[in-house]
């Protein structure tokens, strides 16, 4: 360096003539060598512990990869199984026995679905993925929403079949929720109008979806072949509660999260108790309330649906912790916020889609991510109510013969599967944070 | 106190002419949190171009004060009225004034998650129903007089709090207010912001807007205001004209937080 401002007697005296530039860091202070010394040989000790940890490491590999790669995929049931397997690497080595997801592939996917019609299901998953692309990535067009607000039903009408009239007399009821709120705010005032939006499409749907339906199914029958739930079973019956858990308790709880913040006494009140007492009972007692309890107080020869009862216990269950989650991100957005938005005019409801939800959903993202992943391995639980999920399934296969004494392959896969799901959900969310991140950029 | 402004420029005061109209007018005005009593028996009426300064301790309720005219606060007792509205419980009533009422925050409230421009463009593009294109070229025409159009596209977090504060005035001043409402709009900035921050207020009083300002900024006070008011304790206790109110204070908790603000 020059050192051309004068050694001056006076220490204190200094004037900087030329700024210092810019260097690179030492040699040992960046990329692979800094990250080795620091991470794994900082001491002596850290240095045997990483010789130690590569050698465990290796001792595990060296049994698992054999068992998970030399499995065996092609055999009808354990026995013959263990037959290859002595055949082919001699005694004493276990491998595998991957033939029982071969073997029994479409009752783990698809249950007992009639397998002539597989190709629903599959076209289903198909829809859904191309419906919830628009939600899930901003920057395809805005267009595509209306498919994915009429996909529901449509979903529905093809996993379940039957009349198309009915999932339609079902989607009117959101068109007459609609108008009642349209034309009852200017009448009875914005409370009124709420109540009168709930209230009204479910009398609807309880009393007069079903008749209407098979009025015009009676003139016009328009449809294919019923399935009836029974036959759902496997991977499919797990994704089709998970998902619709998870897209239905969104918006529920974000609702019940803004009326726990409401003024309005009966709406705050309503909010608190419904949170506090689904949350506060575990979700299995709530579906064996669904498959048991439930049918004392419906009307006599009420079929209400299994699976569509399940579905909504898991649905009012998450929605609760849902609330929960977004409360705290609602609590988390500075006052001046709130203040901000209603300083330029704008009503509650702009004020919360526009400035308030946008930020309280970005700060509770991982919360709500957690929420559903919980969600989604909580679908396993309809076991103990009959349903036959994956694990119900795998239960089933190794009480058969064929497969007594397989356990853990399926397991394996079963964990596989999930974790498949879950981590998806995670990585998502981990890239929506980064998109929505708005600040010190 | 920062000074520095009054040597600055010379200040334009031929469009700062006081009409007779009233635009805000409050009367027997009380508020209470809870049992405390922090607004007692408010009186003041402001007629349209005036320019006000409030200041007082903190605690005083100045703050309250200016919050109550756009309803951020509620009054138990009294009355409000702005541009002949009275302000009423009717959320209706409330929002109609808000949109006439600019506010300016301490900690400027802008919205981090839209743009500067899309900062400015809301209110005007839901509340007023104006359309896009039109409530775009509305910002950039005021983005342009607070002089930082070319931060349109950027984050409220990626400017400094004085352009933050300047964008702030800006997104108010799209709604085309009658009246601003400034509380404290210098306190949270760094020293070296506080004058962009108030040129641009003083450019605005230049112009006419009606303004009622919380701040300590004596040299604006003394430059730009036609009023100063010093409130105590929930009260309005003096208020004159600058010159006579820094030079001549009559009541001695005035004279004594004088000597405090300006001792140094």
């Amino acid at each position: 360096m020059s050192d051309t401002h004068a050694e001056s007697a006076l220490a204190t005296a200094f004037v900087r003539k030329d700024m210092l530039p810019e260097r690179e860091p030492p040699v040992a202070e960046k990329g692979a060598v800094k990250w080795l010394r620091e991470n794994l040989f900082s001491s002596v000790l850290n240095s045997i512990l990483t010789v130690l940890s590569v050698f465990v490491i290796y001792w595990v590999l060296s049994h698992v990869l054999g068992w998970i790669f030399y499995g065996i995929w092609d055999a009808d049931s354990l026995t013959q199984c263990r037959e290859i397997r002595d055949e082919r690497y001699g005694e004493g080595m276990e491998v595998a026995c991957w033939a029982v997801l071969t073997d029994r592939w479409d009752q783990l996917t698809f249950g007992f679905y009639p397998s002539e019609l597989y190709w629903r299901p599959v076209l289903a998953l198909i829809l859904f993925l191309g419906a919830i692309a628009p939600v899930l990535y901003a920057e395809l067009p805005r267009k595509l929403l209306a498919f994915t607000a009429a996909s529901p039903f449509i979903l529905y009408w093809l996993l379940w079949g039957g009349s198309i009239w009915g999932p339609i007399a079902v989607a009117a009821g959101f068109i007459i929720a609609w108008l009642v709120f349209k034309t009852a705010v200017p009448i009875i005032g914005q409370l009124g109008a709420i109540i009168a939006t709930v209230v009204v499409p479910i009398l609807y749907w309880m009393f007069l979806a079903g008749p209407l339906a098979g009025v015009i199914d009676g003139i016009l029958p328009i449809g294919i072949e019923y399935v009836p739930s029974d036959d759902f079973g496997g991977f499919m019956l797990a994704f089709v509660i998970g998902i619709a858990g998870i897209i239905l308790s969104l918006p529920l709880g974000v609702v019940l999260a803004l009326g726990r913040q409401s003024d309005l006494f009966i709406i705050n009140k309503f909010s608190v108790i419904f949170i506090e007492v689904i949350r506060g009972v575990p979700l299995i007692v709530w579906l064996f309330t669904a498959s048991l309890l439930l049918n004392y107080f419906l009307p006599p020869g009420t079929n209400f649906d299994l699976m569509l009862r399940v579905i909504i216990m898991v649905t009012l269950f998450s929605s609760a912790y849902i609330a929960e989650v977004v409360r705290g991100g609602l609590a988390a957005l500075p006052r001046g916020q709130y203040e901000g938005a209603d300083s330029l005019g704008l009503d509650y409801w702009q004020s919360m889609r526009l400035i308030i939800l946008p930020q309280a959903l970005k700060i509770s993202i991982p919360g709500i991510v957690s929420t559903f992943i919980g969600l989604f391995k909580d679908t396993t639980l309809v076991v103990f109510i009959g349903l036959l999920d994956p694990i119900g399934f795998s239960n089933a296969i190794r009480a058969s013969t064929d497969w007594n004494g397989v356990y853990w392959e399926l397991f394996i896969f079963i964990g596989l599967c999930f974790f498949i799901s879950c981590y998806s959900m995670s990585r998502y969310s981990q890239y929506l944070e980064r998109k929505l991140r708005t600040d010190h950029r | 106190m920062t000074d520095a402004t009054a040597e600055a420029r010379e200040i334009d005061r031929s469009q700062m002419t006081v009409s007779d109209e009233v635009a805000i007018e409050i009367r027997n005005m009380n508020k209470w949190y809870g049992t405390f009593h922090v607004l007692r028996d408010i009186n003041l009426t402001v007629n349209r171009g005036e320019r006000i300064v409030i200041c007082g301790p903190s605690g005083s309720g100045k703050s309250t004060l200016i919050r109550c005219i756009n309803a951020l606060e509620e009054h138990q007792q009294g009355s409000i009225t702005v541009d002949g509205t009275l302000l009423s419980n009717d959320l209706k009533n409330i929002d109609k004034i808000r949109s006439e009422v600019g506010m300016v925050f301490q900690h400027f409230n802008l919205f981090p998650h839209l743009t500067i421009l899309e900062n400015c463009t809301l209110a005007p593009i839901w509340v007023r129903k104006t359309p896009k294109k039109e409530a775009e070229e509305t910002a950039m025409y005021f983005l342009n007089k607070v002089k930082i159009p070319e931060q349109a596209d950027k984050y409220p977090g990626q400017l400094s709090g004085g352009q933050q504060q300047r964008v702030a005035i800006a997104r108010s001043l799209c709604m085309r207010p009658r009246i601003m409402l400034f509380d404290e709009p210098t306190s949270a900035l760094d020293p070296e912001m506080i004058k962009e921050v108030l040129d641009t207020m003083i450019q605005l009083a230049e112009e006419g807007m009606t303004m009622l300002c919380v701040t300590h900024e004596m040299g604006f006070a003394r430059q730009v205001a036609n009023r100063v008011i010093f409130m105590d304790a929930g009260q309005i206790v003096e208020q004159n004209e600058p010159e006579e109110f820094f030079n001549n204070p009559q009541s001695d908790r005035t004279k004594l937080f004088l000597s405090q603000i300006l001792g140094h």
